[in-house]
C-alpha cells in the first residue's frame, strides 16, 4: 500500500471498526482509539519494516509496542486488516473466549500483541529492552511504541526516559498520543504535566513534533525525519498531536468518550460519517 | 507363637535394644564443608551461564556488589545492563528483552524483586508470558541489621500466586548455583529467592537440580519435616536431636514452592502421619500454606508451621532474628514434638 488515498480509505474503515467493535459490547475505549486511527494505518500500513510472515519471533523486523493498551479497537482492527488475523474475529472484542481481551495480550495467542498492557506506564520499559535485544543481535530494525499523554503521569515512564537517553538507546521511536484529555477531564485539570517536549529534551531526548496528527501526509513526514534521527546516540520522541474521538464530530474535542460506547442511534450517526471504503468485517 | 515366656521376654528384649539402633543407622547426616552464602551461589551460576549460554543477560538495579553479579559484568560488558535505582523499568526492560530471543536475569534485594514491582511483574512478565528470571537476594530476616523495610517476608506468597510463575527457594550455596544454571534451561517466569548470610554449604558440589522436584535428605517414620531456603540446614540439625530423643524425623528439602512436589508430600505424610513445615517466611503465604493444602485435598493430618506469625521483621543479627521470630532448629523440634503428639 502507498497512496494516501489508499491510507485514508483505510482509516474510515478503521473508525467504523473500531465503533462496531465498542458499540455491540457496549464498552471499550472510543475515543483514544479514533484519536490514533491514522497513526496505526500509517505505522502498519507504510512506515514499519514487517515481515509477511507474520511470525512473532521479533527478529528482523521494526517491531511496536502499544502502552496505553486501552486503546485496543484501533491495534484490533488495524493488525486484522494488516493479516495478523482474520478481520471476522473482530466480531469476537470483549467476549467471552476471545483472543480480543478488553486490553491487549499475548496470553490468548492472539498475532501481533507482544505483551500486555492496559496497566499503564509499562511499554516503554518493554519496548527499550527489546530495543537493546535487536542491538545485541546486530538487528538494525528499529523499535516503535505509542503511550499516551496521561499515561506519562506514571512513574515508570520517567525511570524508563531516563534509562533511554542515559544509555543512548537510539533504535528507538517513542510517541506520545498529545490529546489532552484523559478519563477525569483534561490532562490540564487532572494534573498538569508542563511542557512535555522540555521533559523530553531535558532528559537527553531528541524529539520531534507532528502538529498535525491526524493527517496521514503529517503523520508519514514527521515519522520520517523521525526515523532520520535514530542511530545517532539518542532515543527519538514523536509529539503527535491528535484530536480524541477523530472523524466522529460528536466524539471529539472532549474526554466524555475515553471509555463510553455510542448507543444504536449514535453509531448509526458515527457510521454515516464514515462511509464504508474496504467492506465491513 | 513363642513356645516359651522366656523366649518371648528374650525377643522383646532384643527389639527394644534395635529400635536406637534402627534409627541411628538409618538417619543419614550431612557434613558442611564451610559457611557460605547464597547469593554467592547465583553469582558463581550466573558467571556460569555467561560462559555457556549466549542468551543469558543480566540486569541489575544498582546493586551488583550485594547480587555477586561482578564477574558477569566483567566478562560480558555487553549483555549486562545496569539498570539504576529504577527496579521497575529493570521488569520491563527484562520483558522485553526476551522478545529478541534472549534469557534476562535480574537481580535485586527481594523486597524490590516483589512486592515493588509486583504490578511490572505480574503483566509484563507472568500475563505476558515472558522468560525472566526474577533473581531475588536478601529475602527474609536474614538481611539483618538494615531492619525490616528490607526484610520482605511475603515475597513467596506474592509470586506464589501469580498464574504461570515457578517459585523457588534454595537452602545453600551450591544449590543455589545449581538452581540458577538450571532455570536458564527452563522456559517461563522464574522467582528465585536466596539469601545474604553465610550459611553452612552441605549439599552436593555437583548435583543435578531438578524443578519441581522435592529431595528427601533423611528417612524417618514418626514426623515430615519439609523445610525450604536456610531452613534445611536447621531441620537436618533438628533431625538429629529428634532423633536422639526417639523421634524419627523425614526431612524433605522442598526447594520449588511452585510447582509444588505433591507426591513426595504426600508420600512422606502417609509414612508418618503428620508434617512441620519450616520456611523463613510468613506463614500466610508460604511453603506452610502450600502443604496445608495438598494435605488437606489428599491426606489431611497434623501440621505445624515454622514461619513468622504475621509480623514485619526488625533490626539484628541473623542469628537473634531467627532466635526470635522462631525460625531455628529449636523451634523446629519443638513444632515436631507438638505435631508427634497430636497424631491420633
Amino acid at each position: 500500500m502507498s497512496n494516501t488515498q489508499q491510507l485514508e480509505d483505510l482509516t474510515t474503515q478503521v473508525r467504523r471498526d473500531i465503533l462496531r467493535m465498542v458499540h455491540k459490547v457496549n464498552s471499550g475505549h472510543p475515543g483514544g482509539s479514533l484519536g490514533c486511527a491514522e497513526f496505526f494505518v500509517a505505522l502498519y500500513n507504510e512506515i514499519m519494516d514487517r515481515k509477511d510472515t507474520f511470525d512473532m519471533d521479533g527478529m528482523g523486523e521494526d517491531l511496536f509496542f502499544l502502552s496505553n493498551g486501552h486503546i485496543s479497537p484501533v491495534f484490533y482492527s488495524v493488525l486484522a486488516r494488516a493479516g495478523y488475523f482474520p478481520v471476522e474475529e473482530l466480531n469476537t472484542f470483549r467476549l467471552i473466549d476471545s483472543r480480543l481481551q478488553g486490553h491487549p495480550t499475548t496470553h490468548e495467542g492472539l498475532p501481533g500483541i507482544r505483551v500486555a498492557s492496559g496497566s499503564l506506564g509499562q511499554g516503554m520499559s518493554v519496548a527499550i529492552g527489546a530495543a537493546q535485544a535487536k542491538k545485541l543481535n546486530n538487528d538494525s530494525h528499529l523499535i516503535y511504541s505509542l503511550h499516551g499523554d496521561g499515561e506519562l503521569q506514571e512513574g515508570q515512564n520517567w525511570e524508563a526516559i531516563m534509562y533511554a537517553a542515559g544509555n543512548k538507546v537510539d533504535n528507538l521511536i517513542s510517541t506520545i498520543d498529545l490529546n489532552g484529555q484523559q478519563i477525569d477531564g483534561s490532562t490540564d485539570d487532572v494534573l498538569p504535566m508542563g511542557s512535555i517536549k522540555e521533559k523530553f529534551e531535558a532528559f537527553g531526548w531528541t524529539v520531534v513534533e507532528i502538529e498535525k496528527g491526524n493527517n496521514i501526509e503529517a503523520i508519514l513526514k514527521g515519522i520520517a525525519i523521525a526515523k532520520s534521527k535514530t542511530g545517532k546516540g539518542k532515543p527519538v520522541c514523536v509529539l503527535l498531536k491528535t484530536v480524541m474521538g477523530n472523524g466522529v464530530d460528536f466524539m471529539m474535542h472532549t474526554h466524555a468518550w475515553h471509555g463510553k460506547a455510542p448507543n444504536d442511534e449514535q453509531l448509526a450517526i458515527g457510521l454515516e460519517q464514515n462511509a464504508e471504503t474496504l467492506g465491513d468485517y | 507363637m513363642l513356645s516359651t515366656k522366656r523366649e518371648g521376654l528374650l525377643k522383646i528384649k532384643e527389639l527394644i535394644k534395635q529400635i536406637p539402633i534402627f534409627v541411628g543407622i538409618t538417619m543419614k547426616t550431612y557434613t558442611n564443608t564451610g559457611n557460605k552464602d547464597t547469593r554467592s551461589g547465583f553469582g558463581a551460576g550466573l558467571t556460569e551461564l555467561g560462559q555457556t549460554n549466549e542468551k543469558v543477560v543480566a540486569l541489575c538495579a544498582d546493586l551488583i556488589g550485594s547480587l555477586k553479579m561482578d564477574d558477569f559484568k566483567k566478562n560480558h560488558p555487553e549483555r549486562f545492563f545496569q539498570v539504576g535505582i529504577a527496579e521497575a523499568n529493570m521488569i520491563g526492560m527484562a520483558a522485553g528483552l526476551t522478545i529478541g530471543g534472549k534469557i534476562p536475569f535480574t537481580g535485586t534485594f527481594a523486597n524490590f524483586s516483589t512486592g515493588r514491582v509486583y504490578d511490572q511483574i505480574r503483566q509484563s512478565v507472568a500475563y505476558s508470558d515472558k522468560n525472566v528470571k526474577i533473581c531475588a537476594s536478601h529475602a527474609g530476616l536474614t538481611l539483618g541489621e538494615d531492619g525490616a523495610t528490607h526484610q520482605i517476608l511475603e515475597d513467596i506468597g506474592l509470586m506464589k500466586m501469580l498464574p504461570g510463575m515457578t517459585v523457588i527457594n534454595t537452602c545453600d550455596y551450591n544449590q543455589t548455583k545449581a538452581a540458577t544454571i538450571a532455570i536458564a534451561e527452563h522456559q517461563g517466569p522464574v522467582y528465585l529467592r536466596f539469601g545474604r548470610p553465610s550459611v553452612p554449604n552441605f549439599t552436593d558440589e555437583d548435583q543435578k537440580f531438578e524443578i519441581g522436584k522435592a529431595v528427601q535428605l533423611t528417612e524417618g517414620t514418626d514426623v515430615t519435616i519439609v523445610a525450604t531456603g536456610h531452613l534445611v540446614w536447621e531441620a537436618l540439625e533438628a533431625a538429629k536431636t529428634l532423633n536422639e530423643q526417639g523421634i524419627s524425623a523425614e526431612v524433605i528439602n522442598i526447594h520449588t514452592i511452585k510447582p509444588l512436589d505433591d507426591a513426595a508430600i504426600i508420600k512422606s505424610v502417609k509414612k508418618t502421619g503428620c508434617v512441620v513445615t519450616a520456611e523463613e517466611h510468613n506463614f500466610l503465604g508460604g511453603l506452610g500454606e502450600s502443604v496445608a493444602r495438598v494435605l488437606a485435598l489428599n491426606h489431611p493430618a497434623p501440621q505445624e508451621f515454622v514461619a513468622t506469625q504475621d509480623t514485619f521483621g526488625e533490626s539484628g543479627t541473623p542469628a537473634q532474628l531467627m532466635e526470635k521470630y522462631g525460625l531455628n532448629s529449636a523451634s523446629i523440634i519443638n513444632a515436631a514434638q507438638k505435631v508427634a503428639k497430636r497424631k491420633k
